[in-house]
Parts: C-alpha cells; sequence; structure tokens
C-alpha cells in the first residue's frame, strides 16, 4: 500500500513542478523591473500602455463577437442533429473536429486566398470586414469546444419529448428554441463560452496574418522588444484563463446542485 | 358529433408497417384506449393524431376537420408523455402557462386559468416549484395540467403511468378517469396495461402488429374476445384446441370430449380446427354448473392464499381455473382424476382457423 501511494505522490510533485516552477519564475522576473527590490513596476507599464488596453479591448470585443455567432451556428445544429438526423451526427463530430487537425495557418492562407480584395467576395478590403472574417475564423477555431460543449449539454436533456410538449401546446420553432432548448442547455453554452473567450485572447496566428490589432499579435510584438513586460503580460493572459476555468466550474456546479 | 376518426391510416416505415388499416370514431367524450404489446403500433397511431408522424395513407379528422397535414402546433391537441416532458428551467405555474402564453392569452386570464388547473391536479401551494423538486406522480399531474389548460379539442396520453410505482398508478389513474368525465374532454390513452385499460376506457383498441384485433367496451374484450390474441393478451383466458364436430347445433369435441357451444360457430365448416376460449371463473370443478362436462387430471395447485389455482390436463389441452380456498377441505391432490364443468355460454369460439 505505501509504495504506490508513494508512486501517486512523487508523480504529482513531478507534475507540480514542470507546471508551477517555470509560471513561478515568470512571475518572479516579471517582479524584477526595478533593480535591486521586487515591484509590480512591469504590470503598471503593461496596464498603462494604450495599445495593450486597445488590444486587450478588441480581443475581447471580437471573443464576444464569436461566441454569439457560434452559439446561434452551433445550438440549433447539435439540436438538430439531435432531434431529426442523429444518423449525421459522425459526419458533423468529423467536421467540428477538423481545425484541430488542420493548423491556423493553413486556414487563413485558404482565406486569403478566397476572400482577397481581387475576389468575388472581398473580405479583406476594408479593416470592418476583415474583423468579420477574423470573427468567422475564430468561431472555427473554437467549433470542436463549442459544439462539443452543447452536445454534451442536450444529450443530458430529453430533446425529442420537451420539443414535442412544446409543439403540442402550440409553440413554433423559435419559440422551442429560445424559450424550452437554450435556456436548458445554458450551462453547456457557457462552458463552450469560456472556453471560446480563452482561445480568442490568446490566438496569434490568424490576427497577425490578417494584420488585426488583437491581443496575440500585442503578446508577440512584447515579448520580442521588451525584457520584463512579457512576463507580466503572461502572467495577465494566464489568470484571464483560469478566471474562464474557474468560471465554467462554477456554472457547472451552480446546475448539478440545482438539478438535484 | 364525431370528435376524432380516423380513416384506413397506415404507417410505412421503409418496408415494414407499423400501423395497417386503422379505422376508428370516436365520440365526443369518449375515454379510449390503445392495448397492446410494446411494437404493436398504438404509440405510433397516437403519435399520427398528434401530428409527430405523417401517415403514409388514410386520413385522420378532428371535429370534422381533416388534419392529416397539419403541423402539431396546428391541431390543439393536449399531450402527456411517459417522460413526464415538463420543461425543467420553469417552475409548476410557468409549465402550466406555456400553452397559454404561447395562444397569447391575456396575463389576468393566464394567471387564473393556471390557478384553477393547480387546483383541479391538487397541487396549488407547488406553483413556484421547479419540476425536480416534485415526485413522479406530482410531475405527471403538472403535465396533465399543462395539456387541459389550453382546453385542447383532444387529450392524448402515451403510456403516463408506466414510470410510476403501483399504488401512485392505480390513484393517479382514478384522477385521470374522473377528471376527463368532468370535463368531457374526448381521450385517447395508450397502455401495454389491460387493467389500466379495463378500469378506465369507455372502448379498447386492442392492437397486435400494427393491425386492430378487437374495437369494443371493456366488457365486452374481456367477455367476448374475438381473436385468439385478444383472449390471450386480455385477461387469462384458457386456450383450448377444438374440433368442430357439428357447426350447427354447436358441438366441439376437445380431446375427443364432446362439449357444446352456446355462440361463434356461425360460418364454420364440420371437421375444422378451432381455438376455443374459456374463462377461469366460469370453470366449476367437482360440481355441476351447466351442460359441459370434461374429465381430467390434476397437474399442479398452487395455493395463493384466498384462491386456489388449479391446472387441468385433459389429453393434449391444460386449463387452469381459480377455486376460493375452503379452510374445512384440503386442496385437491396432484394426479387425482376430476371433472370440471362450464355451461355452453362460456365457450368461445375464436376468429381464424388453427392448423390441423
Amino acid at each position: 500500500m505505501t509504495r504506490p501511494r508513494f508512486g501517486s505522490w512523487l508523480a504529482i510533485v513531478l507534475g507540480a513542478i514542470y507546471f508551477i516552477v517555470p509560471l513561478i519564475g515568470t512571475f518572479e522576473f516579471s517582479l524584477r523591473m526595478r533593480r535591486g527590490v521586487y515591484s509590480f513596476d512591469a504590470y503598471a507599464v503593461v496596464f498603462g500602455d494604450p495599445r495593450f488596453q486597445a488590444t486587450f479591448l478588441y480581443s475581447t470585443f471580437l471573443a464576444i463577437i464569436t461566441i454569439i455567432l457560434g452559439t446561434v451556428l452551433i445550438v440549433p445544429t447539435a439540436y438538430w442533429i439531435q432531434l431529426r438526423l442523429p444518423k449525421l451526427r459522425p459526419v458533423v463530430e468529423f467536421i467540428t473536429l477538423l481545425p484541430l487537425v488542420i493548423p491556423a495557418i493553413v486556414i487563413v492562407f485558404g482565406y486569403l486566398h478566397l476572400y482577397n480584395s481581387s475576389s468575388f467576395l472581398p473580405l479583406t478590403a476594408s479593416s470592418r470586414t476583415t474583423d468579420l472574417l477574423l470573427a468567422f475564423s475564430y468561431v472555427t477555431l473554437a467549433m470542436p469546444y463549442m459544439y462539443r460543449a452543447v452536445d454534451t449539454g442536450l444529450r443530458a436533456i430529453d430533446v425529442r419529448s420537451l420539443t414535442e410538449a412544446a409543439q403540442s401546446l402550440g409553440a413554433g420553432w423559435g419559440r422551442i428554441l429560445f424559450r424550452v432548448i437554450f435556456p436548458n442547455v445554458r450551462v453547456a453554452v457557457l462552458s463552450g463560452a469560456f472556453l471560446t473567450f480563452a482561445i480568442v485572447i490568446g490566438e496569434f496566428t490568424m490576427a497577425s496574418l490578417l494584420d488585426r490589432p488583437a491581443f496575440g499579435p500585442y503578446l508577440q510584438l512584447m515579448g520580442a522588444n521588451r525584457a520584463y513586460e512579457p512576463s507580466a503580460l503572461a502572467i495577465i493572459a494566464f489568470a484571464v484563463t483560469w478566471a474562464c476555468m474557474g468560471l465554467i466550474q462554477l456554472f457547472g456546479r451552480g446546475a448539478r446542485t440545482a438539478r438535484r | 358529433m364525431r370528435s376524432l376518426e380516423l380513416e384506413n391510416v397506415e404507417k410505412a416505415f421503409g418496408a415494414s408497417f407499423a400501423v395497417q388499416r386503422f379505422d376508428l370514431a370516436v365520440e365526443r367524450g369518449e375515454f379510449i384506449s390503445f392495448l397492446g404489446p410494446s411494437g404493436c403500433g398504438k404509440t405510433t397511431t397516437l403519435r399520427m393524431v398528434a401530428g409527430f408522424e405523417l401517415p403514409t395513407t388514410g386520413q385522420i379528422r378532428i371535429d370534422g376537420r381533416d388534419v392529416t397535414n397539419l403541423r402539431p402546433n396546428q391541431r390543439n391537441i393536449g399531450m402527456v408523455f411517459q417522460s413526464y416532458a415538463l420543461f425543467p428551467n420553469m417552475t409548476v405555474a410557468d409549465n402550466v402557462a406555456f400553452g397559454l402564453k404561447v395562444a397569447k392569452r391575456p396575463p389576468h386570464e393566464v394567471d387564473s386559468r393556471v390557478a384553477e388547473m393547480l387546483k383541479v391536479i391538487k397541487l396549488p401551494q407547488h406553483a413556484t416549484r421547479y419540476p425536480y423538486q416534485l415526485s413522479g406522480g406530482q410531475q405527471q399531474r403538472v403535465a396533465l395540467a399543462r395539456a387541459l389548460a389550453i382546453k385542447p379539442k383532444l387529450l392524448l396520453l402515451d403510456e403516463p403511468l408506466s414510470a410510476l410505482d403501483a399504488k401512485i398508478r392505480v390513484s393517479l389513474r382514478e384522477e385521470i378517469r374522473s377528471l376527463q368525465r368532468s370535463l368531457g374532454i374526448t381521450t385517447i390513452y395508450v397502455t401495454h396495461d389491460q387493467e389500466e385499460a379495463l378500469s378506465m376506457s369507455d372502448r379498447i383498441v386492442v392492437m397486435n402488429e400494427g393491425r386492430v384485433e378487437q374495437i369494443g367496451a371493456p366488457f365486452d374484450i374481456y367477455n367476448y374476445p374475438r381473436t385468439r390474441f385478444v383472449a390471450s393478451f386480455v385477461g387469462t383466458l384458457n386456450i383450448l384446441r377444438g374440433r368442430v364436430v357439428d357447426a350447427a347445433s354447436g358441438r366441439i369435441s376437445i380431446d375427443d370430449q364432446p362439449i357444446v357451444a352456446a355462440r361463434g360457430m356461425g360460418g364454420l365448416q364440420n371437421g375444422e380446427v378451432r381455438s376455443v376460449a374459456l374463462r377461469p371463473e366460469a370453470i366449476v370443478i367437482n360440481g355441476s354448473n351447466g351442460a359441459n362436462r370434461m374429465q381430467g387430471t390434476i397437474e399442479e395447485v398452487s395455493f395463493l392464499g384466498s384462491v386456489i389455482r388449479i391446472r387441468v390436463r385433459f389429453r393434449d389441452n391444460v386449463i387452469s381455473l381459480d377455486a376460493f380456498n375452503n379452510p374445512n377441505a384440503s386442496p385437491p391432490e396432484r394426479g387425482a382424476g376430476v371433472t370440471v364443468s362450464f355451461t355452453p355460454e362460456d365457450v368461445l369460439v375464436l376468429e381464424g382457423a388453427e392448423a390441423a
């Protein structure tokens, strides 16, 4: 009994060291901007940098657009697959997995080829339409996570009976989706939304190649030109991701206790 | 006026028929049960009435209006599901109010109708609770209130009591029946439980393999089953193989012992082999109970408390009968010879020839 327990503790300690030591190192380094003492100067510089605020706000805005587009696209799709086309489920699952297999750089080159300023649909001709294209590309990137989260949520409720009950009471598709299905997969949609947010905030390839002022390219720019600020930014980015994970946990647990 | 009519309705899934040549006319306020084993097409028929399935052929009319191709939300039908199907994100009151809000009734009317329905199902104090805070029986009562709140033309119930335990099942079926009577609403009730169907219905439609076997009042279905399937599915009838000796006088031979049937001999040929049914309560052991007497051997005796179940073998045929327990007389012995008797009126000759 003693040896397996020792072994598992050893694995946990090694894993923790692997993950935590670089983080502590980064955090410690980010505090060393002022010579000889620990200070939050690097954070002050980062938060005071107007480009930080602008890029973070831009990425947050795009994340919200992505979440809305993704939800509107994926919830009805997953719902319809579950209700009427269960045989298509493997096909749709395969399609939603593609963004994990195809590198972002390949996707973005495809976009540039299809939607460049001399194409039939010149989305890259203006910055507004490029923003839209960037949001679409984020929807694609977040699709594997969003689809799985929503599909799991839908499987937890009796979609068919709820739909038929609402139909027999006179409800049309819009009301069924927004009054019956959406509220019951709210927690799943939120999980998918936070994952999407975390992905969009840190994404570099798409934003950089489409030349949009997002947070990812800003992180890269700082990393290439500054010493302490990149460490502070890395810690901030971690904090944002963890906050998203924490919120998923919080809402997930809230739903479980409510059901009980 | 006819509340619901199904005319030559059929439903095929690919090459196989789930429902075949279904004809039914339901009077206003009638309580009809679809009874049969699983896969017999009863739920598919109900779903066609509700609009969730489209018939392959045939016509469905509600109050004389053809609804065959209408969507479910255009039919004004109340439906209760086996799985309750209450909306988990809404309170009891919101669930009941759902259909009224869809119909855009004014708020004061919605509130008073919800209060009225909750009173009818005896759950007015649970209005603000969520479905997961209710027991199965309470959830099903809410589902019933939700279906009735919209004052539907038809109430459809798809095995609504199957998920509940036995005691609640009995009390709830009495509640459903009395509610249905007081509201006078035409009701279709799908069940595989013959006791439920017999105790609740005005008429029963017995179904098997997508076909209607018999339509009739519970009394007729139980006492005068027309087919072998109905006889074996409804109640615990004894089914024997008999050879018609003289169709004109109703004489039949069972294991070479002659008996007489008082009805059901029309159109039979002498020498034909038919299924003959006998209700256990019609058979008397070692007594004189009518003209038919048969000699047999006691094969099994089961003591069930107030009742003793006795199995008697003739030659190839076996019957089961119940006798009341008499504390002053010991139960009959296995292997003993015995005479059973029954009247010619109790002999039911079933439709459909048997292989000789």
